[in-house]
């Protein structure tokens, strides 16, 4: 199951890369979120993907037995999960903010924290 | 669920069955403190009129922990403690050595400075905002990645100290501080990200995630995992949150949009626990990679000295000229972490400890000296110096002390970082070193000279009379400290060094995790 | 979303989900459950309430502001863990005691307090930012 897994996260980050170099915001944005997604899918693939196998050690061993996927990273993804729903709720209301007080959702246009005709300083005294 | 009958299995293969000693919660303390004490001020976000004496008294509290728990790391080493009784690595670890007690100590006394920065350039909105529960909370998060010996745990307090960052850089709602948030969140969000990769891969190639595991395991199976790939996800992930040459255009966007005391903390805290993590993955967990690494930090380094130096001489914004001194003294930190060995990596974490506690200064004494002459634009202000002669000579200290003339504390740590590049032969980034100092110079002298020393040239300029009391007071307090560590660095200058071959040589860190032997 | 149907089902619907988020949260410590997904369902049912009646009601019917339920869950879940100091156990060591209630022992633990306080948590934050964007502009 591994190798379908890793094709797909590959999809994944190829998306989110090509969504995050656009200009518009609510690319970015989209990207992010599939970028996301793509770490998680990640960490859970790095703990073997195996079905119906729960991660039980039996009474008498100390040790496990059967071959079973590594709880960790699942409950890695959980945090990870709710780190990320958090951001891209916050990030979605920013970029609603930014093209509310803005006028614009392009990266390229949002200049008014650095102005474009940036004036220099005094070269005399 | 009836109470446990006893049962034949040994715990002690499992549990902490010792009880911790009293003084091991100071490691845990500052982190609890700033959440509960964040949680209580959120509560009374109400009282507007109770927040400010509330938090100076909850950070003066969290700088005396601090300052007990560096205290108790002189005095017998790194300190351990386990969450919920698991033994490690299985059991979240909160370790701390010498290089974290220093750097939760400096962040304790940066906050606290802002806390009282604060109470009179607060205002009552800004309050029922929730400046103060997000500053809590924000210390939380810088005091828990600096305590933490563990690698997801440092993710998470990352993203703790990420979130409160969004809600104080957001604080007023302008449209410039929106379009400043914008760029900060999403370029930072996709550092976390890339943190977070790398700490995936870290898992999968290793099976644990305790730090002082890592440390332990990384040097026998050195060979047989692709350790440079994650070094490399690292030094990416770290250099962006420390705002590194190529990675570092949010700081500029960002810094110098939200309101000044904001910003300050924001110069003295964020940066610095991207520095502190790099340093202790690239030194400690791997430092084979990251000696194979140096010469690209190194070259990173060279240029974010350089183009940050260079970005403050072309500012006419005071502000934003700061925030191009943030980048090139980061410039400086990666250089002595290239350079490596007691003398560089010292050098790199003295003058982290100094670039907090200086730039959190600069960007307050910038907050004053924009206040009095009513514009942050060198084209306008002026006459600061005949106007308030103690507050100019404050200013000065700050000036000389960020471009790194004795006797402040700027100095000896540019002199070990140059010293141990000079020793390696690497005579390009010593003489980088030098040239930056020089440049940095020429940017804050033009300020003096124009700002403070020229004549007030346009009496439009509606400033306020005085400064305000509790700015003094922080701004004096903190460049007390500047002068302090110029003029006695031995102290400090030891206890950095000693930090540094702890962080080469982490047997004591190990040992105080496992201390009955690595498994 | 205005008919009298909802409007007069929305109440109910409302008290019920509470009801079930603190079902899931107790359940939580030994099966499928917990603060957080018990929180998620309490924020839900509010949310409804809040689509149904509006916004003031809300309000009204919380009390306290969300933001300071969530507060003092973080303070709950603190003291959770602060609490194994004076049992001379490392931090967030879960406790356990058994008080008989009526004939019954009933076990207690921080783990469930820490639980309780993540609920509040999330009920807090998560009602906090549905009730900022359910006002028409945010």
């Amino acid at each position: 199951m591994e190798v379908p897994f890793s094709l797909l996260i590959g999809i994944f980050f190829a998306a989110a890369v090509y969504l995050m170099l656009s200009k518009f915001l609510v690319r970015i944005l989209l990207g992010v979120a599939i970028l996301g997604n793509a770490v998680n899918l990640l960490l859970f693939t790095t703990g073997r993907i195996v079905r119906e196998v729960p991660p039980i050690i039996p009474a008498a061993f100390d040790h496990q037995v059967a071959v079973t996927a590594n709880p960790l990273p699942q409950a890695l993804i959980l945090t990870a999960i709710v780190i990320s729903f958090s951001f891209f709720a916050f990030l979605l209301v920013l970029s609603y903010r930014a093209f509310q007080d803005l006028g614009t959702d392009n990266a390229n246009e949002m200049r008014v924290a650095e102005p474009a005709a940036d004036i220099a300083p005094p070269t005399g005294y | 669920m009836a109470a446990p009958a006893a049962s034949a299995i040994d715990l002690s293969k499992a549990l902490v069955l010792a009880p911790p000693a009293l003084a091991d919660w100071l490691v845990i303390l500052p982190v609890a403190w700033c959440l509960a004490s964040g949680a209580i001020l959120l509560m009374l976000r109400k009282n507007v009129r109770l927040q400010p004496p509330l938090a100076v008294a909850a950070l003066v509290v969290l700088l005396v922990l601090d300052a007990l728990l560096l205290w108790r790391v002189i005095d017998g080493g790194p300190v351990t403690m386990v969450m919920g009784r698991w033994l490690p690595p299985f059991g979240i670890a909160f370790t701390v050595d010498l290089a974290g007690a220093l750097f939760a100590l400096f962040s304790a006394l940066v906050a606290l400075a802002g806390g009282i920065y604060a109470a009179e350039s607060i205002d009552a909105s800004g309050r029922r905002y929730g400046f103060y529960p997000f500053l809590m909370l924000l210390m939380a998060g810088v005091s828990g990645a600096f305590l933490t010996g563990d690698i997801f745990n440092l993710y998470v307090w990352f993203e703790v100290l990420l979130i409160s960052s969004f809600g104080l850089l957001v604080l007023g709602s302008e449209p410039r501080q929106i379009d400043g948030a914008v760029k900060y969140a999403f370029l930072n969000l996709i550092a976390t990200t890339l943190f977070l990769i790398a700490v995936g891969y870290l898992y999968g190639l290793f099976g644990t995630l305790n730090m002082a595991d890592i440390a332990a395991k990384a040097g026998e199976r050195r060979g047989d995992l692709p350790l440079m790939t994650l070094g490399v996800l690292f030094v990416l992930a770290f250099g962006m949150k420390a705002a590194a040459f190529p990675v570092n255009f949010w700081l500029p966007a960002s810094y110098h949009t939200p309101r000044i005391v904001v910003s300050a903390l924001f110069a003295g805290l964020l940066t610095k626990v991207g520095i502190y993590a790099l340093i202790r993955v690239m030194v400690m967990l791997f430092p084979v990679e990251g000696d194979e690494l140096s010469f690209v930090i190194a070259a990173a380094a060279a240029a974010t000295m350089i183009f940050g130096a260079l970005g403050a001489i072309g500012q006419s914004d005071t502000r934003r000229l700061l925030g191009y001194l943030v980048i090139s003294g980061i410039g400086v930190m990666l250089a002595g972490i290239a350079v490596g060995g007691p003398g560089g990596v010292g050098g790199a974490l003295f003058y982290a400890l100094h670039s907090m506690v200086v730039m959190t200064a600069l960007y307050m004494a910038t907050g004053v000296a924009g206040r009095l002459s009513g514009a942050f634009d060198l084209n306008r202000a002026g006459g600061l110096y005949g106007r308030t002669a103690f507050f100019s000579a404050l200013s000065l200290v700050l000036f000389l002390s960020v471009s790194g003339m004795p006797p402040f504390s700027g100095f000896w740590p540019k002199v070990m970082v140059a010293k141990a590049a000079i020793d390696i032969g690497a005579w390009w980034l010593a003489g980088t070193v030098l040239l930056t100092g020089f440049l940095t110079m020429i940017a804050v002298g033009r300020v003096w000279v124009l700002a403070y020393w020229r004549p007030a040239n346009i009496p439009a300029a509606p400033g306020e009379g005085a400064p305000r009391t509790s700015a003094m007071l922080s701004l004096s307090a903190l460049a007390l400290v500047t002068v302090l560590v110029g003029l006695f660095p031995d102290p400090l200058l030891q206890q950095v060094q000693q930090a540094a071959s702890g962080l080469a040589e982490p047997s004591a860190y190990v040992n105080s995790v496992f201390p009955q032997g690595a498994r | 979303m205005n008919t009298v149907i909802f409007r007069t089902l929305a109440p109910f619907l409302t008290a019920l989900m509470l009801l079930f988020s603190v079902f899931v949260l107790l359940r939580g410590h030994n099966e499928p459950g917990g603060g957080f997904i018990g929180g998620l369902i309490a924020a839900s049912a509010l949310a409804i309430y809040g689509i149904a009646r509006g916004i003031r009601p809300v309000r009204e019917a919380l009390w306290f502001h969300p933001m300071t339920i969530a507060a003092f869950g973080l303070l709950l879940a603190c003291i959770a863990g602060l609490v194994s100091i004076f049992a001379a156990v490392p931090f967030m060591t879960g406790l356990w005691i058994y008080p008989g209630l009526f004939g019954i022992v009933v076990p207690l633990s921080t783990v469930m307090l820490f639980d309780f306080g993540v609920y509040l948590v999330v009920v807090g934050a998560v009602t906090s930012i549905a009730l900022a964007l359910e006002r028409e502009d945010i």
